[in-house]
């Protein structure tokens, strides 16, 4: 339970923060959501991976199917070499869930530190 | 103890977060650019356009409202003309921001501010060449007339309320890819952008090349290689014209025959494309289905995506006017409003001249002149480089302009560590915007005499067509009064008697209004011949203005339909004239199996360059192979850069003469003539036509291999192998990357019917399904047919998306 609130935690708050700051904020807000709800070191990684990954995911694929993937493939032949757009929407999605997974990770082991 | 691993993970997050929002390691910045909420998926455009948009601004004075047709064509109906003009100013920004930005940045020298000092060199040929110097001369003049000061203005405050309104998420996507932020506009831009389009069409000039020709020919030779007369040509205005006695009588130096046409060596510039041309005619009623006149313009110019033109209509109270316009400037620049119709092609004058300057010494204070020292002015040009330290590079400027040439630029020449000032015509002080102010608004010739009279550089020819039945073509420009010869070469810099010794009045322009014959015309060919008093130089293509002329003599009961098939044709003229003396030469015997099978091509070959001949294909390759095979062995130890003659030159001596003394080899111990080259040509290029017809590429289309690409040479944003024919001698004048980038036809009946089309498209977005949309009908020589919209059709189901702007 713990794991799914986190995950909708992070993946909500992203996405505000991502209103008005720079897009590595996710890494902040995955650090603090972490902070907080405290799990173990890989649970919280992939609260944060998994949070963003599908946020970012869901994000590119509306805004590509509402734009009938004019740019998504232009722009995967520019940087991918290829003109599947679904390659670009999933990089898009690792990298968020990366980033973010990485601040997580960080955040659970700064809550070990605290109680240590 | 946690604190490793919690240093180990912090310092990973922050490496990852460092490399996917720089460039220092990946290519890109994947985070930054993949972010879903602020990177380039904002760029990607909803493809259902939103219905209606209301935005207020405190500049303002009424109310203004834009229709959006399916094209993204806006129809902007305006309470007032500055309201319609900020209008167009917001509209190109938010369309074409990026491309308007860049294309001043390239006009002022300040590209390495983008690129860092890949872009030095251009940047400093640009600062050298005066062109902010020329753009501030100019603004000076556009700020003082209160008119033109309004509507500039006006369009600065659009573009700039626009760019003000952007949030990082909504930046154009070059800017998000290459990493910077726009500029605000200002008078001063638009002023720039004018001067990058007098660069564009009224820079050519070949001193350099031509200054290298005559130092190692014999007079006898260079006459044969730059004749000053072609046998093909057809003036804009017709031979026999009576031209009135000369204002200006401009007198050759006493030592121009030792000092000017005596030989020098130097090195030369970069130009513009010399292909940029471009046709434009009108046929009177008479020779119409309708009994109206029919206005066409076609001006060619390289093509790139997005596109240099945006169509547009403006409707204020004084005025309503349709076509198209250049994003950085005001006004529609090629249309029709309710009462008539304008057009330009380039006038391709030589107006770009250089003086070889002696200075006292290499400080470059003081310069010989009249026979005293005159003290140099320097310009210090701050050149700002991305990832660098600025540079400054100090411009000494002379009587004659600045000294763009000397010992520490020489561009992509060998300098000979010389000193040449350049004396360009677009220094001067113009105020080229009132052209088209008052054409947008023109009623009658009348008012098109006083617009056309504002033109001083780039010179053009004007076409006009009026409701009323007039017709007419001025070769308008302010042109300086040459004395033979003067400025075909570099000229001493050293006194002022080869200074330009005024410019040809107004009243002595070539024109024709009404002819008789029933049609005005113009395709940058030479604008009258040697009845003309004044010099016009030598460098004009010909073949345009032939075939032009000649569909246009014949041609009765036009109508739209026709002037389409005639502004897309592909007859070949040069072929017409040369090939069936080429055929007469062949020396069949000499070519094996392969080389019989192209010559067999080149004999059923109907003349046209259409998209599927194999034949246009086979007849262009040897073509450019015949011309070298004449020419390289002569020019192969002239010095460098050196100007190979053109091809009507060729064309014109292998009519007359299949012995020409320039056919045969130099290198060989026999003496070849025609025959033996064309069937050398023809063998020669021979295995390159057996592989691209091996690789299904002979037909035209796909060797020629048009392309429209975009400003910043991506692939993927650009309109790759296009199914178009044409080339340099067709009136479809469509090359690799240059052609015709605005095609229209307006028929000047009681209400106006006009069709009209350019390689691009309304949006400047790669991400907006509107980026390159109009690109394969252009190909495939389609038109659209242009909405002349009326208030009364608001309510139109053509209408996509209604902008209101009010003040507030």
């Amino acid at each position: 339970m713990k794991f799914f609130i986190t995950i909708i935690l992070i993946a909500l708050l992203s996405f505000a923060a991502c209103l008005y700051l720079p897009w590595w904020s996710i890494a902040i807000v995955a650090f603090l959501v972490t902070v907080l709800i405290n799990q173990k070191p890989l649970p919280s990684f992939l609260a944060g991976f998994i949070a963003v990954f599908i946020l970012w995911t869901i994000l590119a694929a509306v805004i590509s199917s509402a734009n009938e993937h004019a740019l998504v493939q232009k722009f995967s032949m520019l940087i991918l070499k290829s003109n599947t757009s679904s390659l670009l929407i999933i990089l898009t999605g690792f990298i968020g869930g990366l980033v973010a997974g990485l601040g997580a990770l960080t955040g659970s082991f700064m809550r070990k530190r605290a109680k240590a | 103890m946690r604190i490793i691993p919690l240093a180990i993970s912090a310092i990973a997050t922050t490496a990852v977060v460092i490399l996917l929002n720089t460039k220092y390691v990946l290519q890109a910045p994947l985070g930054k650019l993949l972010a879903p909420q602020s990177g380039i998926w904002q760029n990607a455009e909803d493809a259902k356009t939103k219905k209606s948009l209301d935005l207020k601004f405190p500049q303002l004075k009424g109310k203004t409202e834009v229709y959006f047709d399916e094209r993204m064509v806006p129809h902007i109906f305006a309470d007032n003309e500055t309201d319609a003009i900020f209008v167009q100013g917001y509209l190109h920004a938010r369309d074409r921001l990026w491309q308007m930005d860049l294309q001043v940045k390239s006009a002022a020298g300040r590209v390495s501010e983008v690129i860092g000092d890949k872009g030095l060199e251009h940047d400093r040929e640009f600062r050298r060449l005066g062109m902010v110097y020329g753009a501030e001369n100019s603004l000076k003049q556009m700020e003082a007339d209160p008119e033109i000061k309004a509507i500039c203005d006006a369009y600065t405050d659009g573009i700039n309320a626009y760019i003000l309104s952007l949030s990082e998420a909504e930046l154009p996507i070059e800017y998000k890819l290459i990493g910077y932020e726009p500029e605000l506009w200002s008078n001063f831009k638009t002023a720039l952008f004018l001067k990058y389009m007098s660069y564009d069409l009224a820079a050519r000039e070949s001193d350099f090349e031509m200054t290298n020709a005559k130092s190692f020919f014999s007079k006898e030779d260079f006459d044969l290689l730059y004749p000053a007369t072609q046998d093909s040509l057809d003036p804009i205005i017709p031979k026999g014209t009576v031209y009135t006695e000369p204002a200006i009588k401009p007198v050759a130096p006493a030592s121009a025959d030792s000092l000017y046409f005596k030989s020098v060596n130097v090195g030369s510039s970069n130009k513009p494309d010399p292909s940029n041309g471009s046709n434009n005619w009108a046929v009177s009623g008479s020779k119409t289905t309708t009994g109206a006149p029919i206005l066409c313009n076609d001006p060619h110019l390289g093509l790139n995506l997005p596109s240099l033109w945006y169509e547009i209509q403006i409707h204020t109270p004084q005025y309503n006017a349709y076509g198209v316009s250049f994003p950085g400037a005001p006004c529609v620049i090629i249309g029709f409003n309710d009462s008539c119709a304008f057009g330009f092609t380039n006038g391709g004058r030589d107006v770009r001249d250089y003086y070889e300057i002696e200075f006292k010494d290499a400080a470059r204070t003081q310069y010989l002149f009249n026979g005293e020292w005159k003290n140099t002015e320097f310009r210090y040009e701050e050149i700002k480089i991305a990832g660098k330290p600025s540079i400054i590079d100090t411009v000494a400027y002379t009587v004659f302009g600045p000294v763009m040439f000397d010992a520490s630029f020489g561009a992509k020449r060998g300098t000979n560590k010389k000193n040449y000032a350049v004396r360009w015509k677009a220094h001067d002080a113009s105020n080229e915007l009132r052209i088209f102010y008052q054409l947008d608004k023109a009623k009658n010739y009348n008012d098109y005499l006083q617009a056309v009279s504002n033109l001083h550089t780039p010179g053009q020819n004007v076409v006009f067509a009026c409701k009323n039945g007039d017709i007419a073509l001025r070769t308008q420009g302010e042109w300086p009064a040459k004395w033979k010869g003067q400025g075909d070469f570099v000229m001493p810099g050293t006194d002022s008697s080869y200074m330009w010794q005024g410019m040809i009045p107004n009243a002595e322009t070539p024109f024709q209004f009404n002819p008789e014959r029933g049609f005005v015309s113009s395709a940058n060919q030479k604008p009258a011949d040697t009845t003309y008093p004044y010099y016009l130089g030598r460098e004009y293509p010909v073949y345009r203005g032939v075939i032009v002329n000649r569909m246009l003599d014949t041609m009765q009961m036009i109508d739209v339909d026709k002037m389409k098939a005639m502004q897309t044709d592909n007859f070949n003229v040069l072929a017409q004239i040369t090939l069936p003396v080429l055929l007469k030469n062949l020396d069949e015997a000499a070519l094996n199996s392969s080389g019989k099978k192209y010559a067999a091509m080149l004999r059923g070959w109907d003349l046209r360059n259409d998209p599927q001949s194999t034949g246009a294909t086979v007849f262009e390759e040897v073509w450019k192979k015949l011309r070298s095979l004449t020419f390289d062995d002569e020019f192969k130890n002239a010095p460098q850069p050196i100007l190979i003659p053109f091809d009507n030159t060729l064309a014109d001596a292998l009519v007359k003469d299949s012995a020409w003394k320039f056919f045969d080899n130099i290198e060989t111990a026999e003496k070849e003539t025609l025959p033996q080259i064309f069937a050398q040509a023809i063998a020669k290029v021979a295995p390159e036509l057996e592989e691209a017809e091996t690789k299904g590429k002979l037909q035209w289309a796909a060797f020629k291999d048009t392309r429209i690409t975009h400003l910043a040479r991506l692939n993927e944003f650009s309109s790759l192998h296009l199914p178009i024919g044409g080339g340099t001698n067709n009136i479809n004048a469509t090359k690799e990357t240059h052609g015709p980038s605005w095609r229209m036809i307006v028929s000047l009946t009681d209400k106006t019917e006009a069709w009209g089309i350019y390689p691009g498209g309304q949006s400047g977005n790669p991400g907006s399904k509107y980026y390159n949309n109009f690109v394969q009908d252009w190909a495939l020589g389609k038109y659209y047919r242009l909405w002349f919209m009326t208030r009364e059709e608001q309510a139109d189901k053509r209408v996509q998306l209604k902008m209101s702007f009010s003040k507030g």
